[in-house]
């Protein structure tokens, strides 16, 4: 086994500025959209008094909940001494903390009054969720670099256990109030239930992994840096059990509802006559999203590493849809004022509610995506998070 | 003379502004309310508390609506808009529109029966939109009234997806021609909030004051109060009890 060199991503290239320039041209126009939304109001988006978190939040919520499943595989190097992922680990904390700005861009931008900012920072209601999440989200960002510090900084190695330790509970237990977001809204049958915030860890597990992946391999294509099988290969496997964990949390999830008669009727919704909740929730969360990355990265395909790419594009789109069908088609679904009786009102009681997505919240949501891709390209050409080779003589700890 | 003492009652409750801000706007809002116009009406006058004192949980406010009684609900839902300047927007779609009271109509497959009721904020015991908002702007007041506080609220919108009454609405545009008891902004999350403003005055919430006896207001802490009364003689329900949020709000007939 090589010895493994860390490397600065050359800053000067073309390649480079390419890059640069189309993450930052995608969060600009996230940050123009988000100034139409608040300079005009959120009349000009599709969210009403009915569906009340829209597009930016599918975003926001995937982004955060990737974040924290993008620090998996530093977590497997520190938390669980497997060697192999060591020379991942510092991309793998980087990435976490870029996707999570990226989600919380897109959270604060869509807030009715971002110029409060401030007020959310000062004055705090320890009861609500929302509040533990502020502390559990900066709480991760200084944990995150504290970690990455030690695994950068020679002098303080001895304490990248540790900091890798704490990380990964704090992790673990941020994904879990963001499932609770949702897991503790009573009102809401289709959010009801305890079983969301585990679920979220492992969809946490799958989308961040996904991430990850691409990152990885994109950035070793186009600094032609060499990155051999043996890592993408235990990469992708471990990629195809999240998948089929978060297939598994799925199934009780929707079967748990069926068999409960509160919540049989938002479950039939979604998994027959939902319209585009139901197209989205069978074609492109389980079929595209689930499935068929499974046959990609396990059936004959499963060592191509541009079917490796096709999987983890897949598993992102199908983590979207599956947040989409959760969040939106949660909120679309009418709320039982009086449970077993034919409402209507002038305030849309007893109707499913239409919501479309507008261009401005869709480019504010793809805004994120875009500050969390730039990020991750300034810190790898500044600082030196990527291994300048991952080939197998350096990665696989059996090779001559 | 008065003037003066107007003057000394303002000043006492600017006293009051880092203690409680909005005692202070409702408080010099009441008073002005009070030089400009003697002779508005008081009601209870024995439970309306003195604009210096605070808020107090001897008195719990709630309503009973007598939803048995033939009334036109619309006539509530107009004297609420009105009374809070609502049904304003110019870009709104009717789904983004704000709604503090509405008429639902309600039916029974099985056998046929139908009534319909207003629905506002519930005005709970334990409120979900109080428990989930992160600065603490979505508040219980001690004599049970839950509003928003429109200098804190950030526009997250927790609050609406925690109550289980969609009882608030966010304002999606810039409004103009606000009415003076309602400072309502763009960006921030209003609903019900059992006409604060009249209440703190001694008069009756704008719905009550046209139901044509239909919805009773008072004290349910309070035995003799008409509500109670009726509560004990009538029973009454709250919508959702399941949930055990104890809404301050109870109907008859439902």
């Amino acid at each position: 086994m090589k010895k493994l060199h860390f490397l600065e991503v050359e800053g000067n290239t073309k390649g480079f500025y390419t890059f640069l320039g189309l993450f930052g041209l995608i969060s600009l126009i996230g940050v123009l959209a988000a100034y139409y939304m608040e300079h005009n109001g959120h009349w000009v988006t599709g969210m009403s008094n009915q569906v009340i978190w829209g597009t930016p939040h599918v975003f926001a919520i995937f982004l955060i909940v990737a974040a924290s499943g993008a620090l998996n595989v530093a977590s497997i190097s520190s938390v669980f001494a497997k060697t192999t992922y060591k020379p991942l680990a510092r991309l793998s904390g980087i990435l976490a903390m870029a996707l999570l700005a990226g989600g919380l861009v897109v959270l604060l931008l869509d807030l009715g009054r971002p110029d409060r900012l401030i007020v959310a920072m000062t004055k705090f209601n320890f009861v609500s969720i929302f509040t533990w999440n502020i502390f559990l989200y900066t709480g991760f960002m200084g944990i995150v670099g504290i970690y990455l510090w030690t695994m950068m900084d020679r002098p303080y190695n001895n304490f990248t256990k540790k900091a890798g330790m704490l990380a990964f509970i704090w992790r673990l237990i941020l994904t879990t109030g963001t499932g609770s977001i949702f897991g503790f809204l009573i009102a809401r049958e289709a959010y009801d239930a305890a079983l969301l915030a585990p679920m979220f860890v492992i969809m946490s597990f799958s989308y961040g992994l996904a991430v990850f992946m691409l990152v990885l391999m994109a950035s070793y294509k186009y600094t032609q840096r060499n990155l051999g099988d043996f890592l993408v290969n235990r990469l992708k496997n471990l990629l195809g059990v999240f998948v089929a964990a978060v297939f598994y949390f799925v199934v009780v999830y929707h079967l748990t509802n069926l068999y409960s008669t509160d919540h049989r009727e938002i479950t039939v919704f979604i998994l027959t006559n939902g319209g585009i909740y139901t197209f989205l929730f069978w074609v492109v969360q389980i079929i595209l999203g689930t499935l068929l990355p499974l046959i990609l990265l396990y059936g004959p395909t499963g060592k191509n590493r541009t079917m490796i790419g096709l999987a983890s594009v897949l598993i992102i789109l199908g983590g979207l849809a599956q947040l989409y069908v959760i969040i939106i088609g949660g909120q679309v679904y009418p709320m039982h004022l009086f449970p077993g009786m034919e409402v209507s009102s002038s305030f849309y009681d007893g109707v499913v509610a239409s919501y479309a997505p507008s261009l401005p919240e869709f480019l504010l949501g793809l805004g994120g995506v875009g500050v969390a891709l730039l990020l991750v390209t300034v810190a790898v050409a500044a600082l030196k998070f990527l291994p300048a080779s991952l080939s197998d003589e350096v990665a696989n700890p059996h090779s001559k | 003379m008065t003037i003066n003492i107007e003057n000394e009652k303002l000043q006492e409750d600017t006293q009051q502004v880092e203690s409680s801000r909005r005692n202070f706007i409702f408080g010099s809002v009441a008073a002005a309310g009070l030089t400009v116009a003697p002779g508005v009406m008081l009601y209870q006058t024995a439970n309306a508390r003195s604009l210096s004192e605070k808020a107090t949980s001897k008195v719990r406010w709630g309503m009973l609506v007598d939803t048995t009684k033939k009334v036109d609900w619309n006539k509530c839902v107009d004297a609420c808009n009105k009374e809070h300047g609502l049904d304003n927007e110019q870009h709104s779609r009717d789904d983004q529109k704000t709604q503090y009271i509405r008429v639902v109509d309600v039916k029974n497959k099985g056998t046929g029966y139908s009534m319909s009721l207003p629905v506002m904020c519930q005005h709970c015991e334990h409120p979900p939109c109080v428990d989930v908002c992160p600065t603490g702007a979505s508040m219980k007041r001690p004599d049970g009234i839950v509003l928003v506080d429109r200098h804190t609220c950030i526009g997250c919108r927790y609050c609406m997806m925690a109550c289980p009454y969609k009882a608030r609405s966010f304002v999606h545009e810039t409004l103009t021609d606000q009415t003076e008891n309602t400072p309502r902004g763009k960006g921030c999350v209003e609903s019900c909030n059992m006409c604060v403003n009249r209440v703190d005055n001694g008069q009756l919430p704008a719905c009550v004051e046209v139901s044509d006896g239909a919805i009773v207001f008072g004290d349910l802490n309070d035995p003799q109060s008409d509500v109670s009364k009726l509560l004990a003689k009538h029973g009454g329900k709250q919508i959702r009890a399941d949930l055990k949020l104890n809404p301050g709000v109870h109907y008859q007939g439902i």
